[in-house]
């Protein structure tokens, strides 16, 4: 059965307390894209303590960088990046205010505890669904750092954007579980 | 041997001129039409896997990317964001002579001009220290064999750096024997996980030196998925890597399942005695190459 998860703008935390790790689900509401170049420069502006551009108060994240529009689309392809690039910088960006992200790919170490600690969920869109994911994006535009190209800080409206739970606001990990009961020896 | 056009005394060898320009136009075409088509034997490869694969979310998660790729090609849209770092590989003939300017630049300009026409997401920073992003792609990165005659083999491939990044190369002894060669690839694999976007397509160089053992891993990557390698032993051991490589569970994007590879392609070149030299390049599902001859 697929869950739904609500950001209007903030996210539901009742629904995203309910999910767990490996449930399908799809999000309906506001997104605020980052990329590497972005999550350095949000870091860097609050570790100097000045205000962000953007509040991330209650905000999911998406991790991705767009390709341009054509003519008549909304925004080009636009599928998740790994999400282990960032990882450094999301305990920041969590005491900062937000509370989750979607990007692709696997955490592991302290930083699960992170999201257990910050009742934040981790979610994994198909990476390499660029064409499709596009088609769940119904607005867009630039919040802050415009000069950064693909990597400036986007508002993205969703409806019905699809992805899986991998970490769960009790720290579960269903990249690991899920590789670990699909493992089996080697037939040679 | 030669292309046709090659004279058959040495000093009666006709010297081909192509112009840059038609490499220029080239280029750009097929970066264009290698991002909004994936090649078939990678589309094939992946509504097999969605036949195959047991398990429910890594099933649905292959009808998804099977269902992407034809919405891409059906509206002529980048089948991902990540247009990638373009790489260029030429066999260019001998007796071929550019004539028009820079072949390198020609290169670079038919990134340019590809990235414009196709939509592409500008995706390469400048220096990799500064990083400021050159906005139009370029410039790519090339390589260049040499081969008898007058024709000119261009590959044109986009390399999406999710799985660039879990790429590795080891210098193994001999000592470290075929085992040390396969607990190296299938440990690169399990590392990589899902972060480098399975399916994923495993190339592996044996051999050379350093830099020879990648480029033999990046060409291993760009083979086509249904082509075993030549050689019986080769060809045998890519077929065992395949299984170690499924056996690790990750599956489609690590969601579980038997579908993590679609392929391990081998190639191999000799090598110094006291080395064993080994790369693996990780290609994500959306292996994107597309050649031409000129």
């Amino acid at each position: 059965m697929v869950k739904t998860l609500t950001c209007r703008p903030e996210l539901d935390t009742e629904q995203a307390h309910g999910l767990r790790a490996g449930d399908a689900v799809e999000i309906t509401g506001e997104l605020m894209t980052l990329r590497d170049a972005t999550a350095m420069r949000l870091a860097e502006i609050l570790e100097r303590g000045e205000p962000l551009p953007v509040t991330l108060r209650g905000r999911l994240l998406y991790a991705v960088g767009p390709s341009p529009a054509k003519p008549g689309q909304i925004v080009g392809s636009a599928g998740p990046t790994t999400t282990e690039r960032i990882a450094r910088f999301l305990p920041a960006l969590f005491r900062a205010g937000a509370r989750g992200i979607i990007g692709k790919g696997e955490l592991h170490g302290d930083i699960v505890r992170t999201f257990a600690d910050h009742g934040a969920v981790y979610l994994a869109a198909i990476g390499g669904l660029g064409a499709l994911l596009a088609k769940q994006i119904v607005a867009a535009d630039v919040l802050a750092f415009p000069d950064l190209g693909p990597e400036a800080v986007y508002r993205f409206e969703v409806a019905q954007f699809p992805a899986v739970v991998i970490i769960d606001s009790l720290g579960q990990n269903f990249h690991e579980t899920a590789r670990l009961a699909w493992r089996r020896s080697p037939a040679s | 041997m030669s292309g046709g056009g090659g004279g058959a005394a040495p000093s009666g060898i006709r010297i081909r001129e192509i112009d840059v320009a038609v490499l220029r136009t080239a280029v750009a075409r097929l970066l264009a039409e290698a991002n909004v088509r994936i090649p078939d034997d990678i589309l094939e490869g992946l509504r097999q896997a969605a036949l195959r694969e047991q398990s429910e979310l890594g099933r649905r998660t292959l009808e998804q990317i099977v269902r992407n790729y034809e919405v891409a090609a059906a509206e002529r849209l980048p089948v991902c964001q990540d247009s990638g770092l373009t790489v260029v590989h030429l066999e260019v003939g001998q007796d071929v002579h550019w004539v028009g300017g820079s072949v390198t630049e020609a290169i670079h300009d038919g990134i340019r001009d590809g990235t414009r026409s196709g939509f592409l997401r500008a995706s390469v920073t400048g220096d990799p220290i500064a990083r400021r992003n050159t906005g139009d792609n370029a410039p790519g990165v090339i390589h260049v064999d040499l081969v008898p005659g007058d024709r000119v083999k261009l590959t044109v491939a986009s390399k999406g750096f999710g799985s660039e990044n879990m790429s590795a190369l080891r210098m193994l002894i001999p000592a470290d024997g075929l085992g040390g060669v396969r607990r190296f690839v299938v440990e690169t694999v399990d590392r990589a996980g899902a972060n480098s976007c399975p399916p994923v397509v495993v190339g592996v160089g044996i051999g050379g030196t350093f830099e020879m053992a990648a480029l033999l891993a990046k060409k291993a990557v760009l083979r086509p998925i249904d082509r075993r390698h030549e050689r019986a032993d080769i060809s045998r051991l890519e077929l065992e890597l395949l299984d170690e490589v499924n056996a690790l569970g990750i599956g489609p994007q690590g969601f579980g399942g038997i579908v993590t590879a679609l392929a391990v392609n081998v190639e191999v070149y000799p090598t110094h005695i006291a080395g064993l030299p080994v790369a693996v390049n990780i290609g994500c599902h959306s292996n994107r190459r597309m050649s031409q001859e000129l």
